[in-house]
């Protein structure tokens, strides 16, 4: 069986939920023996770049062709990357921000080097040209430019990954005839509460009613699918996201002094989605009755200003701080610092990082409205609205060590038992049901 | 000759409220929520039980016994939710056929951790017992029948003459519980010990259609009962009172299970009912029952696991005890009588992480979602309880 997907950057070149459950479930689906082309979109430098010099991945895997390549561990995956700048998690607003800031930088690059510039750069550097003036036109370009790629491969059905590669998905299924499975794992209203963007809903609406079938994270997802978007809930099946398997974590070393300060760890994009405002109400809460307590937010987002505002705002900014965004090494020692972690999700499709604080024996507290919730049995639960609640965990865990023992090690075990092998399975399983002749899926929506 | 000997426990904790380390007030257990069960098990279980207990006494004339222990918390909020009960256990009480025993009044695991507040308890639940019923327990039984050898010496001490506890397969080996046993020195001590696979039959396998025994029938029990004879003296049916209709509901046929069960069994003139002081006086005990470490009727591992298997419960307990005598000093009674109700084995089990992924009966009654909340709240309040001895101490 062979599938053409279509997915996002691995970490750690691009981060979030959307790369790294890409990352898991296409090894996954490798390990299983089910034969990938991933097809993904890479822009000619990313803000994690601060040089010329162009990250990527051939240092890690090698090309067959341009735009071609392999990477170790992917046995059955061939990727294939399109140019392009749309990332996950990203708006309109953003998106044109980033385009400007990338013709800007590319102008400044041509200025300096005028003729001297290196050949593959040029031909990239003057593709930009081309990039769509907005978000939504660049999804279309995409859309043309995956189909376009995609009638050199051969494949038995098409899966896509969140709206952003739902137009693709319906062009290459379209022209190819091969069903389409597109996989939700953010919805309009996780991101942006009830204020949806028309645009963007219309765009997954489209995607979940053409598609054969639907996978979405969790039944929190596959709730909002069916009841705000009209999709027959027997179309949708429920694959969990799981966790990769620690590396070499049991090396991993513990600082040698730790602070008599307790420490409770925000991880995550601040903004509305994820609930930064009831953490601050909560660690207020907490602040009224204990000490030798700080409270860590370590990331960023649209959020940020407001809520560094928030904090002092409510007496408490010099208790709080802001690490902004980690990635790689920095991500693991703050687990290992950090005395418990918080997820106060407004609304969580899923939520991968309560698994990686599990999986660094760290105790951890989330919203009920995720869909890791539906999952995870030894972490506390909470409404993400019941300040008090949470503050009262929170005491509870920092005050009393047995708490935390016993979190820390059931949780640490039930992590382990979720693993992408079980999700590739079931996605497997999703695949040959819409592959077989009987049920007579074809490609042309439901 | 099997005697087959009932024993029903009968009890229900003082659940606790929803308590945040934010509240701050002293009033500790929801007894709204406490006033619905009692209700409810009294409308299910203990009434009909009680009806039928009496009437099979009556139509069998003095054959039919059972014996009871209720615990002090219980008799508490019967009197004041549910008085009638109470007059149905004073009813049985006067038959004649029908024995109580004694326990610790808090369903505790004090004789764990002060043996003061044990024998306090125990007292307490004596007086409580004489007064109700107007009689004096000569057997004993433990919470949760937790026994070891240590328990058996005390209470000769105390002056009883038998113990419930578990048949334990791992100190029986290849030895039936139908049969009494002494503990190691203590030649004059009986202990009855439970038959747990057919206490367990009635008691959880009852409605379980998937079990090769089901359905199971008066005649069918009571010739596995008959087989028994030569082979042992009694049958120890321990269990909860509660089977008969909060864990076995009535639609399972538990109630009609027992109206007949007494007429299948006295069918065999070798067969009869007797009382647990009755049993001690009429065999001896055949050999030694050495208990070095503690063993109990729970779960399948019939130890201390349910609640002490992990840091949450032993550090709730240890923190629980070492207050008393800060509690004892205040002398004051209300305070007293809070910390002895937090004392009640349940709030421990609650805590339990062992089958907290598989789902039980015995979270039937557990008004938690999971042991995590239930250890926070109940260290909330010994947080409030600690404070509020502190101010008593603070002011003298």
């Amino acid at each position: 069986m062979k599938v053409l997907m279509l997915g996002w950057e691995f970490p750690p070149f691009i981060s979030g939920g959307l790369g790294t459950a890409c990352y898991g479930l296409t090894r996954a689906m490798s390990d299983i023996g089910v034969e990938v082309v991933f097809i993904l979109p890479r822009p000619i430098t990313s803000e994690y770049t601060t040089h010329v010099k162009i990250a990527s991945p051939t240092t890690l895997g090698k090309y067959i062709s341009k735009d071609t390549y392999q990477l170790p561990g992917f046995e059955n995956v061939t990727f294939r990357s399109i140019p392009s700048m749309i990332q996950p998690y990203q708006d309109n607003g953003e998106y044109q921000e980033s385009l400007r800031q990338l013709r800007q930088k590319v102008s400044e690059i041509e200025a300096v080097m005028g003729q001297y510039l290196h050949e593959d750069v040029a031909k990239m550097v003057s593709g930009i040209g081309h990039y769509g003036g907005n978000l939504y036109e660049e999804v279309q370009r995409y859309a043309r430019l995956g189909a376009l790629i995609a009638q050199e491969e051969e494949f038995d059905l098409v899966h896509a990954h969140d709206w952003m590669t739902y137009p693709a998905g319906i062009a290459i299924s379209g022209i190819s005839g091969k069903p389409l499975v597109v996989h939700i794992h953010s919805t309009e209203f996780d991101r942006s509460g009830e204020h949806v963007n028309q645009m963007v809903y219309d765009i997954e609406r489209q995607g979940l009613h053409y598609a054969s079938r639907v996978i979405a994270v969790s039944h929190l997802t596959k709730n909002i699918v069916s009841s705000r978007y009209g999709v027959n809930p027997d179309k949708v099946s429920v694959v969990y996201n799981a966790i990769e398997r620690p590396g070499s974590f049991v090396n991993a070393e513990r600082p040698a002094i730790r602070s008599d300060e307790k420490i409770v760890l925000f991880l995550g994009r601040i903004t509305m989605q994820k609930g930064p405002e009831y953490f601050l109400a909560a660690a207020k809460k907490v602040l009224e009755i204990m000490d030798g307590v700080k409270f860590v937010m370590a990331g960023t987002g649209d959020m940020v200003q407001r809520t560094i505002e928030l904090a002092a705002q409510m007496g408490i900014g010099h208790k709080v701080l802001f690490t902004g965004f980690l990635q790689g090494e920095d991500v693991d020692k703050i687990f290992r610092m950090a005395d418990l972690f918080v997820m106060p999700s407004v609304s969580e499709p899923f939520g991968l990082v309560p698994l990686e604080a599990l999986r660094n024996d760290v105790p951890v507290i989330i919203s009920r409205q995720s869909g890791v919730s539906e999952v995870l049995r030894h972490v506390l639960k909470v409404d993400f609205w019941d300040i008090n609640e949470m503050a009262n965990k929170i005491v509870a865990v920092l005050r009393h060590p047995p708490l935390q023992a016993t979190l820390r090690e059931h949780g640490n075990f039930e992590v382990r038992k979720l693993s992408w092998k079980d999700s590739a399975l079931k996605c497997k399983e999703i695949y040959e049901s819409v592959l077989t002749p009987v049920s007579g899926a074809v490609a042309g929506g439901s | 000759m099997a005697s087959v000997c009932f024993y029903f426990q009968v009890h229900q904790p003082n659940r606790l409220r929803r308590y945040s380390v934010f509240d701050s007030d002293s009033n500790y257990f929801d007894d709204y929520k406490n006033s619905q069960i009692c209700r409810k098990v009294a409308q299910k279980c203990y009434l009909p039980a009680n009806r039928l207990m009496l009437d099979l006494i009556e139509r069998y004339q003095g054959r039919f016994k059972v014996a009871y222990s209720i615990t002090g918390v219980l008799l508490d909020q019967m009197e004041e939710y549910t008085p009638e009960v109470v007059s149905t256990f004073h009813a049985l009480a006067q038959t004649g056929c029908v024995e109580f025993l004694n326990e610790t009044y808090y369903h505790s695991l004090a004789f764990l951790y002060s043996r003061q507040e044990f024998i306090e308890q125990i007292r307490l639940h004596q007086k409580r017992i004489q007064e109700l019923f107007g009689v004096q327990p000569s057997i004993f039984r433990n919470t949760e029948l937790i026994y070891n050898n240590d328990l058996a010496h005390f209470m000769r001490e105390l002056g009883y003459q038998a113990i419930l506890c578990e048949g334990a397969d791992h100190i029986l080996g290849y030895r039936s519980p139908n049969f009494l046993y002494h503990p190691p020195g203590l030649k004059d001590m009986k202990l009855l010990l439970k038959n747990y696979r057919l206490s367990d039959d009635i008691a959880f396998r009852f409605s379980n259609r998937g079990w090769a025994e089901w359905p199971l029938t008066a005649p069918k029990f009571a010739q596995w009962i008959s087989k028994v004879n030569g082979n042992g003296n009694v049958v120890n049916l321990f269990m909860d009172y509660e089977t008969l209709g909060e864990h076995q509901w009535e639609d399972t046929g538990i109630f009609e299970f027992l109206q007949h069960l007494p007429e299948e069994i006295l069918r065999h003139p070798d067969n009869n009912f007797m009382m647990p002081s009755e049993v001690v006086q009429k065999y001896e005990a055949v050999g030694e029952f050495d208990a070095p470490h503690v063993i109990s009727w729970a779960d399948i591992e019939r130890d201390l696991s349910a609640w002490l298997g992990n840091a949450m419960q032993s550090n709730a307990l240890h923190e629980l005890y070492r207050m008393e005598e800060q509690v004892q000093q205040t002398q004051d009674a209300r305070i007293i009588a809070d910390w002895r109700r937090l004392q009640s084995s349940d709030h421990f089990y609650y805590m339990c992480t062992k089958w907290f992924a598989d789902g039980d009966v015995h979270k039937y009654f557990n008004p938690y979602d999971n042991p995590y909340d239930s250890y926070i709240n109940f260290m909330n309040v010994m947080d409030n309880l600690r404070v509020r001895c502190r101010q008593v101490q603070l002011a003298t």
